[in-house]
């Protein structure tokens, strides 16, 4: 492939401004921030930071609290990517085998994804809430059964619920795109050996959908742990007993209401360091595509 | 048996209609040609027949029964696609094999069969390849070897060797034909070739705007076209037109340039009647100028290597004619041209409709220009 060259000019430098300015302010400045704290330490009263090493990692990563959250975490990822997932799978599949209203469904499920994470969180109260949402009605018949204020399963549930009704979309959109590139020859060719709908979609649709499905789960994986903030706050608010402190909520928590920066910094490394490693794995996945022709 | 009966069928997408009464029979362990231009239906009607596209109207029996509400798999057809289809994620035997899988056949059989049909269509070295790193004419006879080895009552073909190149072309057509003679199961194919159409069929159905035009042995079609549409289609070079009027009492077709060209047979049309006098370019001959039946101008010659291609111009007519021999005559100039009229053909000026002769002897007559 041949090179472009540019001569420098100050228009290009003028016209790169703006979003490097953005990319500079909103991303590297506060990292380079976090990653000052995260190897030093605030004195008590002021007076500036004195260099601490690992040691804001050791406290951290000695935090059985810190654990705890991991655990959490990694629940709340994994159940969030499998229920976001099978549904947004089952819907796509429904939708490209075109049933009567598929149009209206395919703009109503794109719809979740336009909503803010906070705003779910929200809406789920109105859901989930033990004396005046739809789930109060349990109460009713059982009192004082459901309250996610009280039992860490239920408030564990609920997350999951409002973050894979959220994420639900944007792999739907993925999966019908996925299954509608898929040649209709191919099906038909199928539909003529004797398979029946259900036995194209195992053999055929499924496997030719390998690589979208890997690129999903590490995209949905990635979107729980960085994306789940606004839910737990409005919905839990990280309890009861830490049960729903996911990480990302911890670092707010630890950082902003417990004004331990340095620690909470130190959590932001560990998280920025497992983001990169997951999107690692993503591009990695990215390139294996499946040729049709 | 499996003869397939196609009565009346019609079919609509929303309000465009794509076919119109269409009535067609193929025999048991016939080859049938369906020919056509690029959206003249003919893709359609093999779909309805596989079962791919629901029938708007009318029915379609395959062995007797009517499969209207049949699902494809029901209906014993095989269909080998333009794209060849094949799966891109299974091994060239699991594409083969996969039907049989679908139909539950025990493994040792399956594999059984699949490496003998494999086999016959040269493919048994390519087993355990993707349908990705196979050639066209492998992807090609994988896509045939999946349709045989379920022995199919009725083949159907979608264009499949449109995407091949000439030569291979050529080569996969003798191949098909080859296996059809061995098995003889009914097959219905469909091309917008002619010369594939004038090779492989038994009977060829010519179609057009989502009727058919006519049915008949490549021959039949070729002697005697149906309709002027049929006529300017089959054959290549195509046929040649000219626009003139049918003079009962002479018995002659005058042009509209003013010659008189005399019929060796009284033709059913009434004095008067627009019509088209065609004549195929292999039925033309050169003369001097002035001593043929008519003057044109050369525009344009071409060789074939056989033979040599005339490109002529009869006032603003195109005119084409084929010759063997190799004379020369300045491209400009005029030449005259002599039509085997016993070779001709009328159709009616309005209609397109085939005019025949009156008597069934059609008697060579010289009648001489005027």
């Amino acid at each position: 492939m041949r090179r472009a060259y540019f001569k420098f000019s100050w228009i290009a430098a003028a016209l790169l401004a703006p979003q490097l300015l953005i990319i500079f302010v909103f991303f590297y400045w506060p990292s380079a921030q976090a990653l000052y704290w995260a190897f030093t330490l605030e004195q008590p009263w002021g007076g500036g930071n004195t260099w601490v090493g690992l040691d804001n990692f050791r406290k951290v990563l000695s935090d059985p609290y810190y654990w705890g959250s991991v655990r959490v975490s990694v629940i709340y990822a994994l159940a969030t990517t499998v229920l976001a997932m099978s549904m947004a799978l089952t819907l796509a599949i429904f939708v490209d085998r075109q049933l009567a209203g598929y149009k209206a469904y395919r703009v109503a499920i794109i719809w979740p994804y336009a909503v803010a994470a906070p705003a779910v969180g929200l809406a789920f109260q109105f859901v989930f809430n033990p004396g005046a949402g739809i789930f109060s009605y349990i109460n009713t018949i059982s009192p004082g059964w459901w309250d996610l204020s009280k039992y860490p399963w239920q408030a564990v549930t609920a997350i999951v619920i409002a973050g894979a009704w959220k994420q639900v979309a944007y792999s739907f959109v993925f999966f019908l795109a996925a299954l509608q590139s898929i040649p209709r020859s191919l099906t038909e060719a199928a539909a003529m050996d004797g398979a029946r709908p259900l036995r194209r979609m195992i053999d055929l649709q499924l496997p030719l959908l390998t690589p979208t499905f890997f690129f999903l789960l590490v995209i949905n994986i990635t979107d729980s742990f960085t994306d789940s903030f606004g839910i737990v706050d409005t919905l839990t608010g990280g309890g009861p007993f830490r049960a729903t402190d996911l990480m990302v909520y911890k670092i707010y928590a630890d950082g902003f209401r417990g004004f331990d920066y340095s620690g909470a910094a130190a959590q932001s490394i560990i998280l920025m360091l497992l983001v990169m490693a997951l999107t690692f794995v993503q591009f990695r996945y990215v390139e294996k595509r499946v040729h049709y022709t | 048996m499996a003869e397939i009966a196609i009565r009346n069928v019609t079919k609509t997408y929303g309000k465009t209609t794509i076919m119109e009464g269409v009535n067609l029979d193929i025999h048991d362990g016939e080859f049938v040609v369906i020919l056509g231009p690029s959206g003249c239906g003919k893709s359609t009607l093999l779909r309805l027949i596989a079962g791919l596209e629901e029938i708007t109207a009318g029915e379609i029996a395959i062995g007797g029964e009517i499969v209207n509400k049949l699902e494809p798999r029901e209906r014993g057809c095989a269909m080998v696609f333009q794209n060849y289809a094949l799966y891109p994620h299974m091994t060239v035997a699991e594409n083969i094999g996969y039907a049989l899988k679908v139909a539950g056949v025990p493994k040792a059989e399956r594999l059984a069969r699949v490496a003998e049909t494999a086999k016959s269509v040269g493919l048994g070295d390519f087993l355990d390849r993707k349908p990705g790193q196979l050639s066209g004419g492998q992807r090609q006879r994988v896509a045939m070897a999946r349709a045989i080895i379920r022995s199919p009552k009725v083949f159907l073909f979608d264009e499949p060797l449109s995407n091949l190149d000439a030569k291979l072309r050529v080569q996969m057509r003798h191949e098909i034909r080859r296996i059809h003679n061995q098995i003889k199961a009914t097959s219905v194919f469909v091309t917008h070739d002619q010369h594939e159409g004038m090779t492989l069929a038994d009977r060829l159905v010519v179609m057009n705007k989502g009727t058919i035009e006519q049915v008949g042995t490549p021959a039949e079609i070729y002697d005697r076209p149906a309709s002027l549409y049929v006529a300017g289609f089959i054959g290549s070079p195509a046929m040649n037109f000219l626009p003139g009027q049918y003079d009962a009492a002479r018995r002659a077709v005058v042009l509209e340039g003013g010659a008189v060209i005399g019929m060796p047979a009284d033709h059913q049309a009434v004095d008067g009647q627009l019509v088209q006098l065609g004549i195929r370019p292999e039925h033309v001959s050169l003369r001097a100028p002035g001593q043929g039946m008519i003057d044109a101008r050369l525009e344009i010659v071409e060789d074939l290597g056989a033979a040599r291609l005339w490109n002529l111009k009869i006032e603003d007519i195109p005119f084409s004619l084929i010759t063997e021999a190799r004379p020369h005559i300045d491209t400009g100039t005029m030449t005259g041209i002599a039509l085997d009229l016993r070779q001709a053909h009328l159709f009616d000026g309005v209609s397109g409709k085939r005019i025949d002769a009156r008597t069934a002897t059609v008697a060579a007559r010289a009648v001489p220009a005027e």
